[in-house]
């Protein structure tokens, strides 16, 4: 029930986000669903790719500073409330989210947002419990 | 005006034979006295009793800010400690501050070189010395406290900080003498100027500025905007503190040196050899008449030109230069000394980053700032930010701990500070002085 997701350093400089989709594209690696936080010093961007191997590879190759993370992609119904329902069932038993992003997705009726918690599996478990749909990986990777 | 006539006018004959006099008596005593030196003089095969001239002075050992540490803290003292009413220390370049001690005497010895300091720049008694060097460990506060009381002036002991309240005693008191390092001064205009007051509305006559190096650029600047006579002084607390030399306010140019109480020469840093007068290079001091902590041939990495010419104001004493570097890679830092090194110790000791760096000084309005760019390991590398800022404010701590200056510490990716065959630059210094 884990989708993995790689993070990159980036420091704050002209042309380095230009750089991780350039590499990624010569490595005929797809970008699945991505999120950038940044500071004034530096930035780490978050990806969900096709190919993590592939990706990796071919970023280190290329200098960058890459780490990999599980994730949760969670299913949520794409009207008012979707998301609202399923942070209330989160917080109720005090699971906090250390951050979180919306996936990339061409059609369909629902939406898929990736959750970064620090613990996966009681979030996993609270959320299925409640019937809400968690996606795995290899779903993900391929939507 | 001359504080002491007959000791800041004498002939050259008569200083010199004086130098000899004192130079014969404190080779002597710290041979007898500090292990350190009997083992110096026995291998350079030199004796106390080898000094006949002058000239000799060249024949004795060096002594480097690396013996001082050696000797730490009490090694290199020369009197028991019974004797010693005072301890200072100043920032070392691993940690270890270097401490200097002071009898009875040589804190009267400091306070009369340092009424002579005051009496150079024109303050006299009657003047109202605002002192905001800071109070403590550095010698900077205390040594002009005392000179000033010994000159027969009214301090403020102000210290350092708490600017807004300094500009209120500046309106209230109307100090006539402003004491303190030259980014100060310039950042107590600043702050005066937010506060509606204009420094030239104030008492101010003289300022005497030291403790980092500075222009004639900025002297023009200080004045201007300050309205006071500014002068440069230098010291170390290895020498004494300030008081070992000073610009009188008669001339303005070069800082005349107490050559009764020390002997200053100029080394090539390379060759080690004296280098003769108006040459640049590494000023040396042996101090002639200190009971504690006397120095012979003390290396101060400083560079600057010794002139003997005569000045205007009367003073037969030699002159020295602004300091023009260092010849070691030491930076001075909102008037604290930081080495490079000390902030390497710092990142070697943590296993998250790796032992490279990049330190950029810089200057923003007029206080300095520093920044050190480290780069991050793989291995500790998170997705999370505030686990990457944690790391961040974790060696701002340890620099700021070690060193007593704010350090901004920035994550870089892993290998982009540059790597070099030979000496890396570890420091951009973008100050304009």
């Amino acid at each position: 029930m884990r989708v993995e997701q790689i993070s990159i350093f980036l420091e704050n400089k002209a042309g380095r986000l230009a750089e991780v989709t350039r590499v990624l594209a010569e490595a005929g690696v797809n970008i699945r669903a991505l999120s950038l936080a940044d500071t004034s010093d530096f930035g780490i961007l978050r990806l969900i790719v096709d190919d993590n191997d592939r990706a990796k590879a071919a970023l280190k190759e290329n200098g960058f500073t890459v780490g990999k993370t599980d994730v949760v992609a969670v299913e949520v119904d794409d009207r008012p409330g979707g998301l609202g329902r399923i942070l209330n069932i989160l917080s109720k038993e005090n699971i906090n989210v250390e951050y979180m992003y919306a996936f990339v997705q061409h059609s369909g009726k629902d939406a898929v947002i990736i959750f970064r918690f620090d613990d996966i599996d009681g979030a996993v478990k609270l959320l299925t419990e409640n019937g809400v749909k968690v996606i795995e990986g290899k779903t993900v990777y391929t939507l | 005006m001359i504080y002491d006539e007959e000791f800041e006018t004498l002939p050259r004959e008569a200083i010199e034979a004086m130098q000899l006099k004192r130079l014969q008596d404190v080779a002597e005593r710290v041979y007898a006295t500090v292990p350190f030196y009997k083992r110096a003089f026995d291998e350079k095969g030199v004796k106390p009793g080898d000094v006949k001239n002058l000239a000799d002075l060249r024949k004795l050992p060096f002594t480097m800010k690396k013996d001082l540490r050696d000797n730490y803290p009490f090694g290199m003292f020369a009197t028991p400690l019974d004797n010693v009413v005072r301890i200072h220390a100043s920032s070392g370049t691993t940690g270890k501050p270097t401490v200097v001690g002071y009898t009875r005497r040589d804190i009267d010895t400091w306070s009369e070189l340092m009424a002579r300091t005051l009496a150079a720049a024109g303050a006299h008694r009657g003047d109202i010395v605002h002192n905001a060097y800071g109070y403590g460990l550095f010698t900077g506060g205390l040594g002009f406290h005392y000179g000033a009381e010994r000159l027969g002036a009214s301090v403020i002991p102000v210290s350092g900080g708490n600017t807004k309240r300094q500009i209120l005693l500046m309106k209230d008191f109307r100090p006539t003498v402003l004491t303190c390092t030259p980014s100060y001064s310039l950042h107590l205009f600043d702050v005066a100027k937010e506060e509606g007051v204009d420094f030239k509305d104030l008492s101010f006559r003289v300022g005497v500025f030291g403790a980092e190096p500075w222009t004639e650029n900025m002297r023009n600047e200080m004045e201007s905007k300050l309205g006071l006579d500014a002068l440069d002084i230098y010291g170390l607390s290895e020498i004494i503190g300030p008081g070992v030399s000073v610009e009188c306010v008669e001339a303005k140019n070069g800082l005349h040196i107490f050559e009764d109480h020390f002997i200053p020469e100029i080394i090539d840093p390379a060759t080690e050899e004296p280098l003769p007068y108006g040459e640049v290079g590494e000023l040396v001091f042996t101090t002639l008449t200190k009971q504690a902590f006397p120095l012979i041939r003390y290396r101060t990495r400083d560079l600057s030109v010794i002139h003997r010419e005569p000045c205007r104001c009367g003073r037969t004493l030699v002159r020295m230069g602004r300091i023009m570097g260092r010849s070691d890679d030491m930076l001075i830092i909102r008037g604290v000394n930081v080495f490079p090194s000390q902030i390497e110790s710092v990142l070697m000791s943590r296993h998250d980053i790796a032992p490279h760096y990049l330190l950029i000084v810089d200057r923003k309005g007029h206080m300095d700032t520093l920044e050190a760019e480290v780069e991050i390991k793989e291995e500790v590398f998170s997705d999370a930010v505030k686990d990457l800022q944690h790391i961040e404010r974790d060696i701002e701590k340890d620099i700021k701990d070690l060193l007593g200056v704010s350090c901004k510490v920035r994550l870089v990716e892993p290998k982009t500070i540059q790597r070099s065959e030979g000496k890396a630059q570890r420091v951009i210094d973008r100050r304009k002085v």
